[in-house]
């Protein structure tokens, strides 16, 4: 586990001195500050994706999770004007939950593939966000400025740096995710389950709770990152909020060391990996590298990552002599 | 055979209920004409289906296939534009699809890894590299290559895409159906464990099936450039969804072992009816959306439901058939 | 046959379901012989864009004064292909009058082909298929084209005091009328008048809210010292002035540095009202984009009934808009540039 996490740490690494050797205005205040927003989306979803993918797993509808939840919240700030944002947070979460609740019922209670399930819903909840705003988007002068300053202002100032709200409530869901794997009952069994689903059916773990539970879960994530989405942008269009997310909070998941047969992943692991994603996406635009490119790195650093863990893994087994 | 009777009836009668739902709702549905015409425009979908059928019965998943297909389509157009003879680019285009179903292939029997993360990366990764090959820019195809939607089959009124189509399931049909690697794919598909023991090559079999799946994403690949005169790397984004569902909803089990050509086809003909009609009736892009993904999704949440029953029905009788024949969900070694 | 049924079931009531939202538009009699009304259609390139939607008022303002039957239907993404059906759809619904934003210069001309080979008009709307104008009949623009880009290096001359480094942050590399208008900017700053502006950087955000944005952040942090940002996109500039604003960089910010960064470019006022009040974008422009619609009802009407044939140099007359011109192209201009600020922001809705 420690492994993978310096492994990831140390890819940051050279991905950050790389880019800066190139061009030494990206380790400068504003990219910095754009590397900070950029995380927070990620990593939220990113913890829900993660235990998904320990229990052998996949969401790929979490784009149009975080949309459908950003539509959502976002019209409801739009007709609710004067509100306390606690219930701008309250619809994103239920909206995203209830989704989540969905996906979860079909794969755990219908058993249907984690991957023809969530496709679906790609589709259907793509759909359903269109059906809701009659196509209309959401406009900056729609949502409260309260809103856009989670992303403008933080705690924390250091030189040009701000660390945003954003990020510290997204740090905030890394910490309770961990606690909550590490410490509690229902999260070591998540990770029983995905290491050996037939051994922890006789276990007596329940399986089919677990599995909703996930789900159900990245769902409420989603929703809670479905209103980041929406201070950080400023506005909500039904076609692009969300859009391709699941790619790269994939890629990001899989880099952070999770494995995609099950079983194993780490926090810590998550976090660095959706830094990275984080820093190779401002580093493309700072160094001014054509946006063509960015399909292929996704879905190479998924492809490279996958088969470095494996063969890691086997070369590990193989030294420990045990096949 | 009764059980194979089964399993078209479904989309069968379907078939005629979208045609009844279609002619209710528009007016302009009931056009034998119209309707052959635009059956050119699900031949690329039916040609990924037939890959794809192959591709679930053995087990497994290809979200890769409209990447692949976008990926060929730029290849074809670039070695046609670099004044390659045609039999030589296309044939060439046919390899490319090969060597990218095969490296799906190769990654999964290889390493052992998930179908779905493998392809997944690779749906990115392919058409990413057809963007990197043609940028934002459409490539155009040279005149006499385009518009073979509008080429009749030999004085009949059928356009040739449609043969085409017709041909090659009937094609892969017999590789399924009548031949040994057919019988490995169902094996595999059923217990991939059981099937390596019993001496089956279950590595070679995945290969095989995704290098079929990545030769007919290319002849998807050539058939789209030609129907739109030219090619560009956005070709076909999300078609995998209508791909999976056609299968899904043929009667293929997505857990392996069981499925037919038939059928996917059959359900192709439901998913292109569905689409018409509701485009006849201009019901908007995004609520079609929701009815595929929602279609996907009950169609297998009814399949397993109504195997369930079926299941434990025929443990009640011992005069059912033997469990190999039904459909049902792969025991975990 | 368990089985059977229930899936019969299930799918027959999503399929109904489904069909029964008739998502048309305007008011849409679904029968072929109810009338000899004239049949219009409109595809936008996208649905759920606010752009689109403004252009489509026009198209039902237009259609109700002529008593026209109008309905429009566009797909869900702006990729090239996903207008196909859509179009063979119409074609097959018997409508007079094809008025298609157009997702692609080229990729559609087969089947606007089939389209004008059985009698109906082709307009294209806003998006015109560039260097294959002979598949459609005439295109309706929405300012034009060689005073976009002057105007906007106008503007941020005024803004500026014509003088300091500039960017341009645009949509997708291979967008039509994007790269004119840049080609119009670039050749503008020719003019002594400009010669102490620079232009330093070209982006492009692809029309996505994340991507702009990161590229928008890209530009801030590339150019320390940068004095304005074109974006002639409006997806584009809203997400630059949720930028902007954040990073305080705009003149009177906390976080300017000299006069600060002046923000401009092309939008619809809704979009941008917040930044107008925060003090983030000064001013920009757009035309009224209800004009291309309704222009295009009037232009479709009177090609399909041959009382015009285009023809570059003739007039074309509404009552609304007044005398126009065909282009060389064939091209009908449907309105002036609108300066958007302080003064006139929240009088506009939409």
């Amino acid at each position: 586990m420690k492994h993978r996490e310096i492994r990831t740490l140390a890819l940051l690494l050279i991905v950050i001195v790389g880019a800066a050797l190139r061009a030494p205005r990206f380790i400068e205040a504003t990219s910095i500050n754009s590397i900070l927003l950029w995380a927070p989306l990620l990593i939220v979803v990113g913890m829900g994706q993660m235990l998904v993918i320990v229990t052998r797993g996949i969401d790929v509808s979490v784009g149009s999770m975080v949309g459908l939840s950003a539509m959502a919240s976002g019209m409801f700030l739009r007709s609710h004007p004067n509100t306390p944002l606690v219930w701008g947070v309250a619809v994103a979460l239920l909206v995203g939950a209830a989704l989540g609740a969905i996906n979860a019922s079909v794969i755990a209670y219908g058993r249907v593939p984690a991957i023809i399930a969530t496709l679906g819903s790609l589709s259907a909840y793509r759909g359903l966000i269109f059906i809701l705003s009659h196509g209309v988007q959401v406009d900056s002068n729609d949502l409260p400025d309260s809103l856009s300053r989670w992303s403008s202002e933080g705690p924390i100032h250091l030189g040009g740096v701000t660390v945003p709200w954003l990020l510290v409530a997204a740090l905030g869901i890394a910490a309770l995710a961990a606690w909550f794997v590490r410490r509690t009952r229902t999260g070591r069994d998540i990770f029983s389950l995905g290491s050996h689903p037939e051994a922890a059916r006789l276990r007596g773990i329940p399986v089919t709770r677990i599995t909703f539970l996930v789900y159900a879960i990245t769902g409420a994530l989603c929703g809670l990152a479905g209103l980041m989405y929406a201070s950080r942008f400023g506005f909500v269009n039904p076609g692009t909020a969300g859009q391709g997310l699941e790619l790269i909070v994939i890629a990001a998941v899989v880099i952070g060391g999770v494995n995609v047969t099950g079983g194993s992943g780490s926090v810590v692991g998550v976090l660095l990996g959706c830094f990275l994603l984080g820093v190779i996406n401002v580093a493309l635009s700072v160094l001014g590298i054509d946006a063509t490119w960015q399909q292929l790195v996704y879905g190479s650093v998924i492809l490279i990552a996958v088969i470095l863990d494996t063969l890691a893994r086997r070369s590990a087994m193989r030294t420990s002599g045990a096949i | 055979m009764k059980w194979f009777a089964r399993r078209e009836t479904v989309p069968t009668i379907l078939v005629l209920l979208a045609f009844i739902a279609g002619a209710i709702e528009s007016p302009y549905f009931l056009d034998f004409h119209y309707l052959l015409d635009s059956s050119s425009l699900y031949v690329e979908t039916g040609l990924l289906a037939l890959g794809m059928t192959l591709v679930i019965v053995s087990g497994q998943i290809d979200l890769s296939v409209a990447s692949t297909m976008a990926l060929t389509a730029c290849t074809a157009a670039k070695l046609l534009a670099l004044g390659w003879p045609t039999p030589v680019a296309l044939l060439t285009t046919a390899i490319v699809g090969i060597l990218l179903g095969s490296i799906n292939g190769l990654l999964i029997s290889g390493l052992k890894l998930p179908s779905f993360v493998v392809t997944l990366g690779t749906m990115a990764a392919y058409r990413g590299a057809a963007q990197v090959m043609l940028g934002a820019q459409s490539q155009k195809i040279p005149t006499n290559l385009s518009g073979i939607d509008f080429v009749r089959t030999l004085g009949t009124p059928i356009p040739l895409p449609l043969t085409i189509l017709v041909v090659m399931a009937i094609l892969v049909g017999l590789v399924l159906h009548r031949t040994v690697l057919g019988r490995w794919i169902y094996a595999v598909g059923t217990n991939n464990r059981a099937s390596l023991y019993s001496g089956i090559p279950t590595a070679k079999v995945t290969v095989w099936v995704f290098a079929i799946s990545g030769g007919l994403a290319a002849m998807a690949g050539t058939l789209i450039d030609s129907r739109l005169g030219v090619a560009r790397f956005d070709h076909a984004r999300g078609l995998e969804v209508d791909v999976i569902t056609a299968v899904v909803l043929g009667g293929t089990a997505i857990s392996g072992g069981s499925g037919s050509i038939l059928g996917s086809m059959l359900a192709l003909l439901l998913v292109a009816l569905i689409r018409i009609g509701m485009g006849l009736a201009n019901v908007t892009a995004e609520y079609q959306l929701a009815v595929v993904g929602t279609l996907l999704v009950i169609t297998v949440i009814v399949g397993n439901l109504s195997e369930k029953i079926a299941n434990s029905r025929s443990r009640r009788s011992p005069l059912a058939p033997s469990p190999t024949l039904t459909p049902s969900q792969e025991p975990h070694p | 046959m368990t089985r059977s049924t229930l899936l019969l079931t299930a799918l027959g009531l999503v399929f109904v379901a489904g069909c029964n939202r008739d998502a048309g538009s305007a008011a849409s009699t679904d029968t072929p012989s109810a009338s000899k009304k004239l049949k219009i259609v409109y595809i936008p390139k996208n649905t759920g864009n606010p752009y689109f939607t403004e252009v489509n008022k026009g198209f039902e303002e237009a259609a109700k004064e002529i008593g026209a039957d109008f309905s429009t239907t566009g797909p869900a993404a702006a990729d090239a292909t996903s207008q196909v059906p859509i179009i063979k759809e119409q074609i097959q619904r018997g409508v007079d009058v094809i008025a298609i934003s157009a997702n692609s210069p080229d990729a559609l001309d087969p089947v606007l082909d089939e389209a004008r080979s059985k009698g109906i008009t082709v307009i294209t709307v806003d998006a015109d298929l560039v260097g294959n104008e002979s598949h459609r009949d005439a295109a309706v623009l929405p300012a034009d084209f060689n005073t976009v880009g002057t105007s906007q290096v106008e503007l941020l001359g005024e803004l500026t005091g014509y003088e300091g480094d500039f960017a341009i942050l645009s949509a997708t590399t291979d967008a039509p009328n994007q790269n004119a208008w840049i080609a119009k900017m670039k050749e503008t700053l020719k003019d002594p008048k400009f010669s102490k502006m620079k232009l330093v950087d070209t982006v492009y955000g692809d029309d996505e809210p994340q991507k702009s944005t990161t590229e928008c952040e890209g530009l801030l942090a590339k150019h320390p010292g940068l004095r304005g940002i074109i974006s002639p996109t409006s997806v584009g500039l809203a997400a630059s002035a949720q930028v902007v604003d954040r990073a305080g960089v705009f003149p009177g910010g906390p976080h300017a540095t000299g006069k600060g960064l002046e923000l401009t470019g092309l939008s619809t006022p809704n979009q941008l009202k917040k930044f107008v009040g925060t003090g983030a974008v000064t001013a920009f422009q757009l035309w009224a984009p209800s004009n291309e619609g309704y222009l295009a009802v009037y232009l479709g009407q009177a090609i399909h009934l041959k009382k015009v044939i285009p023809a570059a140099g003739a007039d074309f007359e509404t009552k609304k808009l007044g005398k126009v011109k065909f282009s060389s192209k064939l091209e009908l201009i449907a309105g002036p540039l609108v300066k958007f600020d302080k003064s006139n922001i929240e009088k506009s809705n939409f």
